[in-house]
């Protein structure tokens, strides 16, 4: 097998405000993320030759990518509607990337948005899965608060130890979002007001999940040896990981709910591609798939940042947080922009971008030394994983 | 020889007491205690119940159909026998019949099953019986209705636990207590008319019947199991027919659990068997539009049967008390609780068809290459991937445990919020399932709590009454 590694690059991303938007419809989400993403790579709609669209819910059935092509007129192309529960937006990029690497495109675009705020409840809702009997009543905090269930058990944190540990969590991802302009909620929070906020699902309180946002982010794809007529600071995928797993994991025979194979598997693969030997100390930043606290806390030992069962330790250090030796999440994550499912792995690309350029949205934001990224969705039951890795030198590592 | 081969009893986890309900309304209570079925429960899942309870240790290939009996059935077209029959996960080449309508159906069907297997028709047929009746509120029924299910094996063979050596019954066309095809709530005529004139001259008719056909005098009953709408009308009908109260009448089971309608006098036998002696002459009565008595021989083949059944003792020792009698109306729909996050993943009736095998009977698949065992059925193994080589197996009567769990604020209803939903381990292979927790006290949860399956109604959807499996604490 071939790697992507610097046969394809970024040229151009755009990524919308993210929030509670009752004013603006998709199309309005949409339009503002591809013409950001237009603007910065300096071109013209007219020329995208292919486009891949990452949508979950909108709409339900049968309207392939229409509904993408009619805000955004585009005309006469190719154009894919792709679906992968909560990796919806890397599979939308990892397909347009191995068009753009086969070298059938020159110019491609890559979007993902979802509209959640339409739906009239808070959440994603109860009843996720395949059956309407087997997963009538399950949730998405339900699904993750049984990882952190079994995390505390495992390693021995008591409730409350448990609880502080994730909360820090929390406490850095809100600290990193408030300086981000484009992010749903820019409030700092305390450890104290997360222990303290009501349970969604135990041990999960409001501050241990994600916001429901609408929202939407848009890359430009184009291959290597073209991307610097766009720009000088193009940015080089260097490996684009993916995996499904064959079974719910609480149907897995013998599970044990602390080695998803889907991230361990499509982190592998991104790393293999990228030539990455230890991501602890080869990644300089990376946004992962915060949808809980539990979650980012499993994804540091699952994604190779912590070793098993010493995340606690990393995470009582401050390893991560923006000042650390891998600061992680540094837009905010999930928990500050929400998780409008189909847009939420190019809005994290978005950043990882951003920081690699040095134009993170406010300069205090900015992290020095950043050579390369990671992104990385995970979700469903879950029982998908997405990992991208990005950087900006070819070349490197 | 026909007779009784195995029994089975369910009683609801909550209990209301009469005085919460007394004082709800300002009215005056009788005492004691009633059992109260949750919110996921109903006459079909509590059937089931009594069937596992009656079938446990007993194998399932000689039973040849299934009864179900009830006043209270979620459906008016649409069989309730067959929903419980997969449930316990009988083969489909048996009988099945409903009974309802009248509170004597538990013993109609009973009667029924005898005959079947005096005519040969069946080797052996479950009974099962099953109320919910609904007293209206404030109503003296209110306090004395309570919910329960009862079932029993009936078979001829050689050595049956009880002989039933007759019968005899009264059919009587009167309006003492019934409901409209549009009631919620049962109807009744005057108190002092339906005892006198309904109750007592029916059971009387033909519970003498039955001892002049058969030659006996009260002296020669062990035990009269007599179904009675209270304790009172159960007394001057022993006095009348010359029992002794003290010594031959079975406890009418309505302090402790409220009369279970047509499940009851089937339940009050169970009750007596658990007590009973080889060698003891029981009679059991029932009544309801007439009455049908029962003349039993209980044999050796009783102890045996009373180990390993949890029956009325059992089910009445494990119990939780319902924390209000509002949380009653909403159990009972009366109150309408704010609903939970909508259900989005509508069922089909060709889905839940093609999925009855492991929906209903809770089959896994075992793999017949490597031995992998996965729930849902698997068609092509998890492990090995090997295609179509499996055979199902039966996890409803397996035990478990928790492996993780959440405690889960999003997924209830305003009347039971937190709604515990855990990963069990089973104890047979290595079968994992997520599968909600009913029945319990969501903080008391904690990983490597032992559980047991238990059948429960979902919700309603696409027109339908949707039934899966939960977990509950072990009762």
């Amino acid at each position: 097998m071939e790697s992507i590694k610097d046969k394809v690059a970024i040229v151009g991303m755009g990524c919308s405000k993210f929030g509670e938007r009752w004013d603006a419809s998709i199309d309005d989400l949409v339009i503002e993320s591809a013409y950001e993403a237009y603007e910065d790579a300096g071109i013209d709609p007219k020329d995208i030759q292919a486009c891949w669209y990452g949508t979950v819910t909108q709409p339900l059935i049968g309207d392939g990518a229409t509904h993408l092509a009619r805000p955004l007129k585009l005309h006469g192309i190719p154009m894919t509607r792709v679906e992968a529960w909560c990796i919806t937006g890397h599979e939308a990029l990892r397909n347009a990337c191995f068009a753009v690497a086969c070298g059938m495109y020159d110019l491609v675009l890559v979007l993902g948005a979802e509209k959640l705020k339409d739906t009239g409840f808070p959440g994603l809702g109860a009843g996720r899965g395949m059956s309407p009997v087997l997963e009538a009543r399950r949730t998405a905090p339900g699904s993750f608060g049984m990882i952190a269930t079994r995390y505390f058990y495992t390693y021995g944190l008591g409730p409350e130890e448990g609880k502080r540990t994730i909360g820090k969590i929390a406490v850095k991802n809100h600290y990193n979002g408030s300086m981000c302009p484009k992010a749903h909620f820019r409030n700092k929070v305390t450890l104290e007001q997360v222990l303290k906020a009501p349970i969604i699902a135990w041990p999960l309180g409001l501050f241990d999940c994600c916001g429901n946002s609408d929202g939407s982010a848009a890359a430009i794809i184009v291959p290597a040896k073209d991307a610097r007529k766009y720009r000088d600071d193009p940015i080089y995928i260097k490996g684009i990981g993916s995996a499904h797993v064959a079974l719910l994991p609480q149907n897995c025979p013998s599970f044990d709910w602390l080695h998803f194979e889907e991230v361990i598997n499509s982190a592998h693969q991104a790393y293999e591609q990228a030539g990455i030997t230890n991501p602890r100390e080869q990644i300089d930043v990376a946004v992962v798939h915060d949808c809980f606290t539990s979650t980012e806390m499993l994804l540091y030992e699952m994604l190779g940042f912590s070793p098993e069962g010493k995340a606690k330790e990393d995470i009582d250090s401050g390893f991560f947080e923006l000042t650390g030796g891998l600061p992680v999440n540094s837009d905010g994550g999930l928990k500050c922009f929400g998780h409008p499912v189909g847009a939420s792995g190019i809005r994290m690309t978005y950043e990882i971008y951003k920081q690699l350029q040095g134009k993170a949205q406010l300069p205090e934001r900015q992290l020095k030394d950043v050579r390369l990224g990671l992104s990385n969705t995970f979700g469903g039951p879950p029982q998908v994983s997405a990992v991208a890795v990005l950087g900006k030198e070819p070349g490197y590592p | 020889m026909a007779g009784i081969i195995s029994y089975g009893a369910y009683i609801p986890l909550w209990r209301l007491s009469r005085d919460a309900i007394a004082e709800a309304w300002g009215s005056g209570s009788t005492g004691g205690e009633r059992s109260v079925a949750n919110n996921d429960e109903d006459v079909v899942t509590m059937a089931v119940e009594a069937a596992f309870d009656c079938l446990n240790g007993v194998g399932r290939e000689n039973v040849d159909g299934l009864y179900f009996a009830s006043t209270t059935p979620p459906f008016k077209e649409k069989e309730c026998s067959t929903l419980v029959a997969t449930a316990t996960d009988l083969k489909p080449e048996i009988v099945t019949a409903d009974y309802g309508n009248s509170l004597r159906a538990g013993t109609a069907a009973f009667r029924a099953a005898l005959d079947a297997v005096v005519g040969g028709s069946a080797r052996s047929v479950l009974v099962t019986a099953s109320d919910c009746r609904l007293g209206y509120p404030r109503s003296n029924y209110e306090q004395s209705f309570g919910d329960a299910a009862a079932a029993f094996l009936i078979g001829n063979t050689t050595k049956p636990a009880v002989i039933i050596e007759g019968s005899y019954s009264i059919s009587n066309e009167l309006y003492d207590v019934w409901r409209l095809d549009k009631d919620t709530y049962v109807q009744s005529w005057e108190d002092r008319f339906i005892i006198e004139h309904g109750y007592t001259e029916n059971m009387e008719k033909a519970i003498s019947g039955l001892m002049k056909k058969k030659g006996l005098s009260p002296k020669d009953i062990t035990k009269a199991i007599l179904y009675a709408p209270t304790a009172r009308a159960q007394q001057g009908l022993a006095r009348r027919l010359g029992f002794d109260a003290k010594t031959q009448l079975q406890d009418p089971l309505i302090s402790n659990i409220g009369v279970s309608g047509c499940a009851h006098a089937l339940l009050m036998l169970v009750a007596a068997l658990e007590e009973a002696n080889p060698g003891d002459k029981l009679l059991l009565a029932s009544y309801g539009s007439g009455a049908d008595a029962f003349l039993l021989q209980v044999t050796d083949e009783i102890e045996k049967i009373n180990e390993g059944r949890r029956g009325v003792k059992g089910f009445l020792s494990s119990k939780k008390a319902l924390p209000s009698y509002t949380r009653y109306l909403s159990y009972k729909g009366l109150l309408e609780p704010q609903p939970g996050e909508p259900f989005r993943l509508f069922p089909a009736a060709t889905t839940s068809w093609r999925e009855r095998d492991w929906a209903i009977r809770m089959h896994a698949s075992k793999c017949r290459n490597c031995g992998l065992t996965t729930f849902p059925i698997e068609r092509v193994c998890y492990s090995c991937r090997s295609k179509d080589n499996y055979e199902e197996v039966r996890l409803s009567d397996k035990k478990a445990k928790v492996f993780t769990y959440t405690l889960d604020n999003l997924a209830g209803r305003s009347d039971d919020p937190t709604i515990p939903q855990t990963e069990v381990a089973f104890e047979f292979g290595d079968v994992r399932t997520y599968i909600l927790m009913t029945d319990c006290e969501p903080k008391e949860v904690s990983i490597g709590m032992p559980v047991e399956m238990t059948f429960r109604r979902m919700y309603e959807g696409a027109g339908m009454y949707n039934y899966f499996w939960k977990c509950r604490p072990i009762r």
